[in-house]
């Protein structure tokens, strides 16, 4: 009997009793999730039935664990799909059933024997204040474990914005001195697929695209799929026309906002967002977070979390640590600048009068009587 | 901080600071200096050299018809060019967006589209106006640094403002962000520069105007 792990997914997939007809329908409706050409379909088909499962280890570090949540509410692939028929998920904390040294052991089990073929999922940032200390687990900090897991690797999947950006916990003042994982890891393949949470597709595509192909996805200058990421949220709205026309909603609940009209003076980052929600969608492709009638807060961007207010347009000022400014701020500042202003104004101008008196002293006495005869 | 951060952040507060400070100082200096007394009788009352003065803001704005030929289109040209900036600064939903966080209220706004198409005739108009300074000998003899920086620095603002609307060429953040900063030093070199005119204009020709009726030449 062949062991699950060698076992190609095409063997798989007949033992699970997936017809051919719905293996391409899932390839087609994988391909079509990455923008990729339709007859991609059929070739990852091809591809796939005579492939090994890769082994997946997927290590979840300083996270809250929503990124994982995503990711099993994909629906093109499911993660039933994908673990079932296209990967081999050998370590997963969240869903494995084992625990303490058991779990120890599946790790090390899935590295050494997939050493340099395994795909690493890494899901929230490396905390490397304290020594460490601030994320263990079987007596290793994070750090540790993600630069042995990564010597192993043959690509690295950063999924969630705290795994590629470092995300909230990266954020200022960084209290436990997160790191990304790419400021961790060097000299390996890295996909960046952020977001928080990411699209569970996009997740899923991703994966499913390096697996099928066995190459990385075109990616942008963040280490981002472009096939997911090569567009801004703005370029895709459907609040886009409303924006255009000039129409924008000054507030959450006036007629703008109830007739649909664009959202970016009450602080849309969709502009600057790079990310799929506006055409993948969320929760089997319902809606995405501006159909609900909140605008976009960039969570799929470098420090989204500092850039100023949530709630303040991308074009206005930001003046104070909420990432806003407020007339008063505006009124001081000015009274402030223009009273230095006048002073120096004033100043000038007494010394501009008093040059103007010299000089018609000056006329005064080059035009007095008697002048000539001297 | 990011480029865009530091745009619409300490860059903007420092340099509309240095603008207040600046056209604040220049309008003070420059009326407190002393005025040169005038000994002759006045040729009219208070009142009438006053309203002489004010008067003049508006007949003065355009050529008497004697020179409309010659120098008409050269006006309409400047007067076209300043509307068009109007325009885009006051009537763009982005550009109100930054005026209400400073001044804590908005207002309708224009199509974006439409703003653009302006931007676009108002930048043509700018080219126009740079060409006639070049070529015009005794407008070029007049021109120094000042105007052509001048022009330099407010044209940059609306090159960098359309390429952030059509998303050319970078991201937007970034263009976003370049455009301010471009903004942020036209703010700086305002009150140092002959954009200072924005200030100057009408109150030196009120004032020259009514000293002139005082003398008896209403204008």
């Amino acid at each position: 009997m062949i062991p699950a792990h060698d076992r190609t997914v095409g063997e798989m997939l007949r033992r699970n009793g997936v017809s051919r007809r719905a293996f391409i329908k899932f390839c087609t409706a994988s391909a079509s999730a990455m923008a990729l050409p339709a007859w991609m379909g059929a070739a990852m088909a091809e591809q796939l039935r005579h492939a090994p499962r890769p082994s997946v280890v997927y290590l979840s570090f300083q996270e809250c664990t929503g990124c994982f949540e995503s990711f099993t509410r994909s629906f093109a692939p499911t993660i039933e799909n994908l673990m079932f028929d296209v990967i081999s998920l050998d370590y997963d904390d969240t869903l494995m059933a084992a625990a303490g040294s058991a779990a120890e052991a599946a790790l090390a089990t899935a590295m050494k024997a997939h050493y340099g073929k395994y795909v690493l999922i890494v899901d929230g940032s490396i905390p490397t204040g304290a020594g460490g200390a601030y994320c263990t687990a079987g007596g290793r900090s994070a750090d540790m474990t993600l630069r042995a897991a990564a010597e192993g690797a043959a690509v690295i999947l950063a999924v969630g914005t705290c795994a590629a950006f470092g995300g909230i916990p990266f954020a200022n003042p960084n209290p436990t001195g997160a790191w990304p994982v790419s400021a961790i890891v060097a000299g390996k393949p890295i996909i960046n697929v952020s977001g928080c949470p990411p699209i569970p597709e996009v997740i899923t595509g991703t994966l499913l695209q390096y697996v099928t192909t066995g190459t990385l996805p075109d990616l942008d200058e963040n280490l981002r799929p472009k096939a997911f990421f090569g567009n801004t949220i703005h370029d895709r709205c459907y609040r886009r026309p409303f924006y255009d026309e000039g129409k924008f909603a000054k507030s959450f609940d006036d007629e703008g906002a109830r007739n649909g009209w664009c959202l970016y003076e009450l602080g849309c980052k969709g502009p600057t967002t790079y990310n799929a929600c506006a055409t993948v969608k969320w929760n089997s492709g319902t809606s995405f977070p501006i159909e609900s009638g909140h605008g976009c807060l960039g969570c799929s961007e470098p420090n989204f979390w500092d850039q100023g207010s949530f709630y303040a347009a991308q074009s206005s000022a930001d003046w104070n640590t909420a990432g806003e400014t407020s007339p008063r701020e505006v009124l001081e500042l000015t009274g402030g600048t223009a009273t230095v202003g006048a002073v120096l104004g004033i100043g000038a101008a007494g010394v501009g009068r008093l040059r103007q008196r010299h000089s018609a002293l000056d006329a005064a006495l080059r035009n007095a009587p008697g002048k000539d005869q001297d | 901080m990011g480029l865009l951060g530091l745009a619409r952040g300490p860059a903007l507060k420092v340099s509309v600071g240095i603008f207040c400070a600046g056209v604040v100082w220049r309008i003070a200096a420059f009326a407190g200096l002393a005025v040169r007394r005038e000994f002759s009788r006045p040729r009219t009352s208070v009142t009438r050299y006053v309203a002489d003065g004010l008067a003049a803001i508006g007949s003065r704005s355009w050529p008497h018809p004697q020179f409309v030929k010659r120098t008409g289109a050269g006006e309409a040209l400047g007067y076209s060019y300043h509307l068009g900036l109007f325009i885009i600064i006051l009537l763009y939903g982005p550009h109100i967006a930054l005026l209400g966080s400073l001044f804590g209220f908005t207002w309708p706004g224009l199509p974006s589209s439409l703003i653009t198409g302006i931007a676009a005739v108002t930048l043509t108009l700018f080219l126009g106006v740079l060409y006639r300074r070049v070529t015009s000998p005794v407008i070029r003899m007049l021109s120094n640094f000042d105007d052509y920086f001048t022009w330099f620095i407010t044209a940059s603002v609306l090159v960098t403002g359309l390429t952030a609307s059509a998303h050319l060429g970078a991201r937007y953040e970034t263009l976003l962000a370049i455009h301010i900063l471009s903004v942020d030093a036209l703010l700086v070199w305002f009150p140092f520069g002959k954009l200072m005119h924005a200030f100057y204009i009408f109150p030196s020709r009120a004032i020259n105007s009514a000293i002139l009726s005082r003398k008896g030449a209403p204008s």
